[in-house]
């Protein structure tokens, strides 16, 4: 067997091309990138149904409608005068805008643009059920704000440690009051100590080679502090100066994905203040880093700061990108273990990151990096999607874990605290003891020479042994 | 709605379940066309069945009611094969894409239809098989569709089309019987009848195919050319050499653009024309006819070869090629497909005519092909938004046809006639010759309600005498049913 998998593979045998292009460089297309051009942007899919196979709802239940050429001829529907139905409105919440289909779309269909074009006119426009609301008011007002977070950890923890959590699981209560509620509850991961890091970590080993903003996000920061702290270090000991502002906040990313415009803009501006004394902004979650790409196009209309949010756009960087482009200084110590590499969405098709972490992964002696199948379709997580969309999250979240499990890794590694949450809760559900870890965290084991059994024995990224 | 479809939607919902049927006006048009747009009717009813007893049980509820329908898979195909009826029921098989059974000693594998096409190499690939057929749109085309377009793809050449890769069909006929057509029991061959019939006969539940072996080496080559006519010139070369590559496919400069564009394949600048050959099989016949083909592209006026090191560099080469019909997208907001057939020996003439036609008309025309056959992939490219320009497309698309025909090719190669080309029938074939398939087609389905409408020209009746027609039809007025 292994001499025919040796074999080339005929091409005809072989995966379609991708374009592998990030959503956010359409620097060549002409600019009715402009959201008053909704009509040519919608004018660029020509029906061919490449988009088909990656797009995750339409993996679960093959309807045209939810599918990305489905839902861009919704949206031709409503602009040709169909009203926003309920119905469509549907279908557009069941889009978890992983992007996939930007990548495989042949044509450069810009759906990124449509489908947060189109969100943000649901947000206007649709009047919510009073339940819906609440919910969705309640995680736009707590996850955006780390303090909030912050706050809920004393509570969470005793909950998790006094056997309350098992025995609200058991009694499904949650689920009946709200399904939103349930997921939310299964997704928190287990909760350690969280350190605080100093506004300035320094570079060590020798001299000094960046100095680097460091963004420690939301959920990153609160629920996974270990790969804050993974981060900062595994910076310093490769010969960078580690800037960690302290006035920094949400960058916006969940509003943005969920047509919350205004609020994503006033998070934005925020974010390109704290961070306009630095040269580099590393950002360790893929969906803050695919954000913060976009505040270009976000604040394009507004004069006062449409120069300064393209800087911060121009100098945003995921923690693999820039580590690659930097290249290695620090020795890299055996870390004998075997990992799946998980694609974040908003790291490969929206900022068009696969091959840095795959390369800063292999790089490491003795670790064997597994791919894991469909890497392109999401793990059902998107943002808030798992909360939103619980049941098709779960559906989703049970195949990657499936697939995870076929590699036979000991690790799974992601590079985004969404999807690191909902792949380990899968993983949980499935009774798989497969530990799961963040780049930096792997990458923070080898230079720091600690045993792999560190990173094998937990259940989560920065979590306690579980 | 209609009371009748009214009446079907309740009876579905009941055997399929109620997520299985739409009803709801905004959901049935995103079903309003397949990868063909420019044809579009919203479908009736939409039905999503799970298997083989269900299909059977809708067709039998259509033909008791005498409701028209018409079957559908991923809806990539390009000549409106699946273009709905609006007083009838779609029937998307893309819920049923079980892979049933593998059967590596006796290489073949039983699928569903809505099985998408590279997910049966993809399951069996581990075993060092592969299945042959590769439409361009192999990602995400259902073998379903392809058996009832008998799709080819770019290796047809040496391999042949699905036809060549189908063993054995279970098929709902249109009274709603299911039946199993094989290719190697005594008798009329009714699967080489039913494959490639655009789903006219029935719908396809079950798909035997062959699973062919991975060869034990690929050898792909990118040659640049200064025109056209020097890359017909090297195909001809080649073929005549006795040299049968797994794949011959051209592409001139405006196709070269469009790629370019879309995915930035890196062909050599300033070609007028690019071939690719790739060879397959054992190693040392590929080698040795490597060496050759190299040659001949030089020999012909090649000014740049590049031979792929590497999957990777392969994958490469074919990305640009793979993409183009969709990646015109880039260049033209809007474009027909268009596929004809002519002798490959042909190839510099028609092309130079499609030259002419298109500096005369304005309209600007891409072309793709799969050179060693003589497949015709002409993209005529206008602007939907220009008043008048549609037409004009529409005009030269059809003159290119003429074309294929003058010089004794078809009108199609690959894409089928569904509802586009079924105009175009006549000038390529009889009367008596669109009876005696009219005959057929009323063997299997003499309501006539089993995608009417697609590949001939004019609906008849069965049982309706073939010969010389006098006066007015005697269907008038019933047309609307078949």
């Amino acid at each position: 067997m292994t001499a025919q998998n040796e074999l080339p593979d005929p091409p005809h045998a072989h995966e379609p091309p991708h374009t592998h292009e990030p959503a956010h460089t359409h620097a060549d297309e002409p600019q009715h990138a402009a959201q008053g051009d909704f009509s040519r942007l919608l004018d660029d899919c020509v029906h061919c149904g490449f988009c088909l196979p990656t797009c995750p709802t339409y993996v679960l239940w093959g309807e045209e409608m939810d599918s990305p050429r489905g839902r861009i001829h919704l949206m031709r529907q409503h602009e040709e005068g169909a009203p926003l139905s309920l119905p469509m409105v549907e279908h557009f919440d069941r889009c978890l805008g992983c992007m996939a289909c930007v990548t495989s779309c042949p044509s450069g269909v810009q759906y990124d643009k449509l489908i947060e074009t189109t969100r943000a006119e649901v947000e206007r426009e649709h009047p919510r059920s009073p339940k819906e609301r609440a919910i969705r008011e309640a995680v736009f007002r707590l996850f955006p704000y780390p303090r909030r977070l912050h706050a809920l950890r004393g509570p969470l923890r005793a909950y998790q440690k006094t056997g309350l959590e098992r025995l609200v699981r058991r009694s499904g209560v949650l689920e009946r009051l709200s399904p939103s509620l349930a997921a939310m509850e299964r997704l928190a991961p287990p909760l350690g100590k969280a350190p605080r890091l100093p506004e300035r970590v320094a570079a060590r080993g020798g001299e000094r080679r960046a100095t680097v903003g460091m963004l420690t996000g939301c959920v990153q920061r609160e629920f996974f502090p270990g790969v804050n702290a993974a981060t900062a270090r595994v910076l310093a000991l490769e010969g960078c100066d580690v800037v960690i502002p302290k006035a920094q906040g949400c960058c916006g990313a969940l509003s943005l994905h969920s047509g919350r415009q205004d609020e994503a803009r006033a998070f934005a501006r925020r974010t390109v203040e704290a961070f306009e004394a630095v040269d580099v902004i590393v950002v360790n979650a893929a969906g803050c880093g695919s954000a913060m790409k976009e505040y270009e196009s976000l604040l394009a209309d507004d004069p006062a700061w449409a120069r300064r949010a393209a800087a911060l756009s121009a100098k945003t960087r995921d923690l693999a990108e820039f580590l690659v482009e930097l290249g290695p200084r620090a020795p890299r110590r055996p870390l004998p273990v075997t990992v799946a590499y998980h694609d974040a969405c908003h790291l490969s098709h929206g900022q068009g990151v696969r091959d840095q972490p795959r390369a800063l992964l292999a790089a490491i002696p003795e670790l064997t990096v597994r791919e894991i199948s469909s890497p392109d379709v999401c793990c059902g997580s998107a943002g808030t999607y798992n909360i939103f969309q619980p049941e098709a999250a779960a559906e989703l979240g049970d195949r990657k874990a499936g697939d995870v499990r076929v590699t036979e890794a000991e690790l799974l590694v992601a590079a985004n605290p969404g999807c690191s949450m909902q792949i380990a809760t899968a993983l949980g559900r499935q009774g798989a003891s497969i530990a799961v870890a963040h780049t930096a965290e792997v990458l923070d084991a080898s230079l720091r020479g600690r045993p792999a059994s560190a990173l094998r024995g937990r259940g989560g990224p920065g979590g306690r042994a579980s | 709605m209609s009371e009748v479809l009214a009446r079907l939607a309740e009876r579905f919902a009941r055997l399929l379940g109620p997520d299985s049927v739409i009803t709801d006006p905004v959901r049935l048009r995103t079903y309003e066309c397949d990868g063909l747009t420019n044809h579009r009717a919203s479908p009736g009813l939409v039905v999503l069945p799970d298997t083989a007893e269900q299909i059977a049980e809708i067709v039998r509820a259509c033909a008791a009611e005498g409701v028209p329908y018409v079957a559908r898979g991923s809806g990539t195909g390009l000549s409106g094969g699946a273009l709905p009826r609006t007083d009838g029921v779609l029937v998307v098989t893309a819920r049923m894409r079980r892979v049933l059974d593998i059967d590596i000693p006796n290489r073949r594998a039983v699928v569903e239809p809505g099985v998408i096409n590279l997910d049966v190499t993809r399951a069996v690939r581990p075993y060092g098989y592969y299945f042959a057929p590769d439409p361009s749109s192999q990602q995400i085309c259902s073998v379903g569709g392809n058996v009832a377009e008998n799709s080819g793809g770019a290796h047809c050449l040496k391999y042949g089309f699905t036809a060549h890769h189908v063993l054995a069909c279970e098929v709902v006929t249109p009274d709603g019987e299911l039946v199993e057509l094989t290719a190697d029991g005594p008798g009329y061959d009714l699967l080489g009848v039913f494959v490639g019939a655009e789903g006219t006969l029935g719908i396809a539940t079950k798909i035997t195919v062959r699973l062919t072996r991975v060869p034990e080496t690929v050898q792909t080559l990118l040659a640049a050319f200064g025109s056209i006519e020097a890359g017909g010139t090297a195909v001809s070369e080649i073929i005549g050499a006795g040299v049968v590559p797994a794949a011959i496919e051209m592409m001139d400069a405006l196709s070269i653009e469009a790629a370019e564009a879309a995915v930035r394949c890196e062909y050599p600048p300033g070609a007028g024309a690019v071939l690719i050959v790739e060879l397959d099989g054992p190693r040392a016949e590929v080698g040795a006819q490597f060496a050759e083909v190299e040659r001949l592209c030089r020999d012909a006026g090649a000014f740049e070869v590049r031979i792929a090191a590497d999957d990777a560099e392969r994958a490469l080469i074919w990305k640009g090629r793979k993409s183009a019909f969709a990646a015109v997208g880039r260049i033209s907001p809007a474009y027909l497909v268009q596929d004809g057939v002519i002798p490959r020996t042909s190839l510099p003439g028609v092309l130079a005519s499609i030259d002419r036609l298109s500096a005369e008309s304005g309209v600007r025309v891409a072309n793709v092909f799969h050179a060693g056959d003589g497949n015709l992939h002409p993209l005529v490219l206008f602007d939907d938004a220009e008043p008048g320009a549609a037409e004009r497309a529409e005009e030269v698309s059809g003159r290119i046809l003429d074309l294929c025909i003058e010089n004794g090719g078809s009108i199609t190669g690959e894409h089928g006639v569904g509802v586009d080309k079924a105009r175009y029938m006549p000038r390529m074939f009889t009367d008596t010759d669109l009876d005696t398939m009219q005959m057929v087609r009323c063997g299997f389905d003499p309501a006539g309600l089993c995608n009417p409408g697609k590949v001939f020209p004019t609906p008849r009746l069965c049982g309706e005498v073939p010969g010389v027609r006098k006066g007015p039809p005697p269907y008038e007025g019933k047309a609307e049913l078949f």
